[in-house]
């Protein structure tokens, strides 16, 4: 193994690596966007929105749509897919899991479950199984030349795309009144119940962040990987939700750091040992078991004991 | 008298607040002890150590054995430690809620249980017979804490008296030595507190138990205790007799708190 | 005497569901054989799912990749050795597994053996997890499980799949299959290990307190229900005669999942119920996947995958309002049926009256 990564080092150029690492950190920027949605709402809920990674497929046959059928210019499309993703979040966040606000946990589990299932087979019932391409946006996917290797211009836009929505997520957060909301709710949510803040507002309004976030990414992801089938959120999904465990879930920085841990870590292990290639989806898995064993509480998560 | 469990010098850290600190306690076979002190001064976590539920961040708690040995049960699974003998109650009660009555004390027979899974699911005769003992002494015990006749019913739907009663029944069904009860009379009239002080007696004198309890009702510290400890802020401010404690100038500032400007 | 009663009847229960397998080996077509024999292995693995789910409290979604153990077991073990180089057509098959050929029953047992060692291997890292991070892990050893699967070729023929595998739509085997399962499970939960398993599920800390060691309880719970799964995926194979890594995608899972939320988490006799409208249900809705022409139009809304989406949204409702299921944690006791012959009405009475 090791004589042969050498070998893999020594064949790889400097361009080479450039171009992995590129990829990687455009594969992490994606996988982070949709990771916040999955710890903002575990942060408040407590729970995996299994939907979340179908959201994001939905969002990509939104664009499709937009695009291909309907002839909308790409960026009011990207517009229209966050509004409309958004509001897809808060439907199902409405339908599927608030009645269920006191059951049981496992009864959560199993409507998430159900509703990731039901978007998936709403998709294909709607839209056919067969894939479908993603819209050609040609600034976007134009190759960029340096010396020998080319990169795609959204392997670009994407990092600083995931960055201007951070910054403004994180401003959300932390400078207004419904961020501060949101704060207090995940902390303690009885009390910041008692204290009168509005849960079905809060909830409501993560949700619909979260699923913004998606839609860009989705948006993005379209137009790196074109291929759209129903089935194409429930890999990047649970991926995403690893990210989310391993920067600590319930803390957004943390789901970025897992994100981008988890993006250029594929990249890397397919680029340094091809022969494992067919073991890429396995790697997410791996490590969160890794983490979950050593380091229970994620990266940056805070220490929970239970009460006794 | 012999020593049955000896917390030596344990403390317990969480994060930047210390819990417990320093705590040392002997308890000596047969005795009744309580350990009492104002709310949030670590008497639960002490118990939680000892019953492995936390592992303590300092110090040792040492427990004598059937055959006179002492072990070193910190850090030990809840679980083995149950094993050894040291059973407990909880203070905001832990039953099986939707299993009956009948099977949260049965649950507790079952460590006593040789057979392997594969001689219990097939029921042969080895199981069979140690299944029948166990039926036999939750009978006993149900009969003798007066659930016999609920025995049926869900845990969950007893009044709060009783499944009290049923927890520390429960707790009896695994054969301890030593008993733990966080505080057993929480939320009970007199009369309840008088009939659950009797049963504790009761128990005690019967299976010639120890027992170690917490608890704020004063009336059945002084009147059961053969000792008490008491706690403030993680500490140990003063241990003794029953009459002792009473005249203890640092437990009644404790309780009363300190007037600043006396 | 209950119980000698009870006993008596189950038997007599169990020799006449044997005559009608009989019966339905001998008179029925080969697809209704095919739907029987359908319920009942999804009986068994619902149920296998029911161990840990249901009883132990520990909340799984690993069974399409014990499934998927027990099914490439029987297929690489049982495909004649003479057929095999036409099966590994592209990847010629290991040359040490590539002589070895395994009766019917022993590929099923070694099928389940090597799914209950799997999750004992497992078992020690995540069943220290709890509820959704449960979920997941055990979800991503199910497509681990799949993954491995695809790639080692000269074992499992990777993505091709293994074709030519004997096999077996008798309902007289796959019912004596289903009964030992159902007697052995049943046995179990009332069983002192059951009554842990119980313990465990209704509150972890009390159940350490009264002695019970959480992990061994739980690995146990989990190579149970491997072992059931894997016997369970092995008739699967069986009874399709192909098996191919895309048959034990995670989705799969959600199938048993329905079972036992539909028959009740915790209910032996439920996940017999929710096998049998589960997959009695999804054969039936098949209907609404083909066009339908009324009055000689063409209903527009039926076509191709209608039938998932009635199955997602059957599994929502059924979590939304009807939490319990058929059964809840109840089991359908002789005792119960003899006072509903007494007294049918009590059934619909309130909760409180029924005891």
């Amino acid at each position: 193994m090791q004589m042969e990564l050498f070998q893999a080092i020594a064949n790889m150029s400097g361009a080479n690596f450039a171009q992995h690492l590129v990829n990687g950190i455009s594969l992490g920027s994606l996988y982070a966007l949709i990771a916040i949605g999955y710890t903002m709402v575990y942060g408040i809920l407590l729970m995996i929105n299994f939907a979340h990674g179908d959201i994001v497929m939905m969002a990509c046959y939104f664009a499709f749509f937009g695009i291909t059928i309907f002839h909308i210019p790409w960026y009011i499309t990207f517009v229209g897919v966050i509004i409309a993703t958004a509001l897809l979040g808060a439907i199902i966040e409405r339908t599927a899991y608030r009645p269920l606000r006191d059951a049981p946990k496992n009864s959560v589990l199993i409507s998430a479950i159900g509703a990731s299932f039901l978007l998936e087979n709403l998709a294909n019932y709607l839209f056919s199984g067969r894939p479908m391409r993603f819209p050609n946006i040609p600034l976007l996917s134009q190759n960029i030349s340096f010396g020998s290797v080319q990169i795609q211009a959204i392997s670009f836009v994407i990092p600083v795309i995931t960055i201007l929505s951070l910054v403004v997520l994180l401003h959300i957060v932390n400078h207004t009144k419904i961020g501060m909301a949101m704060r207090a709710v995940s902390k303690d949510y009885e009390i910041a119940r008692v204290m009168g803040v509005n849960i079905d507002n809060v909830i409501s309004t993560t949700f619909i962040i979260g699923s913004a976030l998606a839609a860009i990414g989705a948006f993005m992801w379209g137009v790196k990987y074109p291929g759209i089938t129903p089935m194409l959120g429930v890999m990047p999904g649970l991926k995403c939700f690893i990210a989310a465990v391993i920067g600590g879930i319930g803390n957004i920085k943390g789901a970025v750091i897992g994100g981008f841990i988890l993006g250029l870590g594929e990249i890397m292990i397919v680029a340094f040992f091809p022969q494992l290639s067919g073991y890429r989806d396995a790697f997410a898995f791996i490590l969160l078991i890794i983490i979950l064993f050593y380091k229970p509480t994620g990266l940056l998560g805070e220490k929970i004991t239970e009460k006794v | 008298m012999t020593t049955v469990l000896k917390v030596d010098s344990i403390t317990m850290q969480f994060g930047g607040v210390i819990a417990v600190n320093n705590l040392n306690i002997d308890i000596h076979e047969g005795e009744i002890i309580a350990l009492i002190g104002p709310n949030g001064a670590g008497k639960t976590t002490a118990f939680n150590m000892i019953t492995g539920v936390y592992k303590p961040t300092k110090g040792r708690i040492l427990y004598t054995n059937d055959a006179g040995e002492e072990v070193d049960i910190t850090g030990m699974k809840p679980s083995t430690i149950a094993q050894l003998g040291v059973a407990r109650t909880f203070q905001n009660i832990r039953l099986f809620k939707e299993l009956t009555v009948y099977e949260n004390v049965m649950i507790a027979e079952h460590l006593h249980l040789k057979s392997d899974f594969l001689s219990a699911t097939l029921h042969l005769p080895w199981y069979n017979k140690e299944q029948q003992v166990a039926e036999e002494e939750v009978e006993r015990l149900l009969k003798e804490v007066g659930l016999w006749e609920e025995r049926g019913e869900k845990a969950s739907s007893l009044p709060y008296g009783k499944q009290r009663r049923l927890e520390i029944i429960r707790a009896m069904a695994t054969h301890p030595k030593v008993l733990l009860l966080d505080e057993p009379a929480a939320g009970m009239n007199p009369n309840e507190t008088d009939d659950l002080t009797a049963f504790i007696k009761t128990i005690h004198d019967k299976y010639h138990l120890t027992v170690f309890m917490i608890e704020h009702h004063m009336d059945l510290v002084m009147e059961i205790s053969d000792r008490i400890y008491v706690l403030d802020f993680g500490q140990t401010i003063a241990k003794g007799t029953p009459q002792e404690i009473q005249n203890d100038d640092r437990v009644i500032e404790a309780y009363l708190g300190v007037d600043e400007d006396a | 005497m209950k119980k000698k009663r009870d006993l008596i009847l189950s038997v007599i229960l169990l020799i006449v569901l044997f005559g009608l397998s009989w019966l339905l080996n001998s008179e029925m077509d080969s697809y209704v054989r095919r739907i029987a024999n359908l319920c009942m292995i999804y009986a068994i693995i619902g149920l296998s799912m029911n161990v840990t789910n249901g009883f132990a409290g520990q909340f799984s979604l690993g069974q399409a990749g014990f499934m998927a153990i027990g099914a490439y077991v029987v297929g690489i073990f049982t495909v004649p050795v003479a057929a095999r180089a036409t099966v590994f057509y592209a990847v010629p098959m290991n040359p040490a597994i590539a002589g070895i050929q395994l009766p019917v029953w022993a590929a099923l047992l070694g099928g389940g053996l090597l799914a209950a060692l799997v999750a004992f291997l497992i078992g020690a890292p995540i069943l220290r997890l709890k509820g959704d991070y449960l979920a997941i892990a055990t979800l991503g050893f199910s497509e681990i499980i799949r993954i491995v699967i695809t790639n080692a070729s000269s074992i499992t023929n990777g993505a091709l799949g293994i074709k030519d595998i004997p096999t077996l739509n008798d309902a007289r085997y796959i019912f004596l299959a289903t009964a030992i399962a159902f007697v052995f499970i049943a046995a179990l939960i009332n069983s002192s290990y059951g009554r842990a398993f119980k313990a465990i599920r209704e509150d972890e800390i009390a159940a350490e307190a009264m002695g019970i060691n959480l992990y061994k309880h739980k690995c146990l719970a989990f190579m149970i229900s491997a072992f059931f799964a894997g016997v369970g995926g092995g008739l699967y194979a069986m009874l399709l005669g192909t098996v191919d890594p895309k048959n034990f995608l995670f989705t799969l899972t959600y199938n048993f999942l329905l079972i036992i939320v539909l028959g009740g988490m915790g209910s032996i006799t439920g996940s017999m119920f929710g096998a049998i409208i589960v997959t009695a249900g999804l054969e039936y809705l098949r209907i609404f996947d083909e066009p339908l022409e009324l009055f000689g139009m063409n209903i527009p809304l039926f076509r191709p995958g209608l039938r998932m989406v009635i199955f997602s949204v059957l599994l929502m409702v059924c979590v939304l309002f009807w939490r319990h299921g058929i059964m809840g944690t109840k089991e359908l006791t002789w005792d119960r049926i003899a006072q509903f012959c007494k007294n049918p009405l009590a059934v619909f009475k309130r909760k409180g009256a029924a005891k």
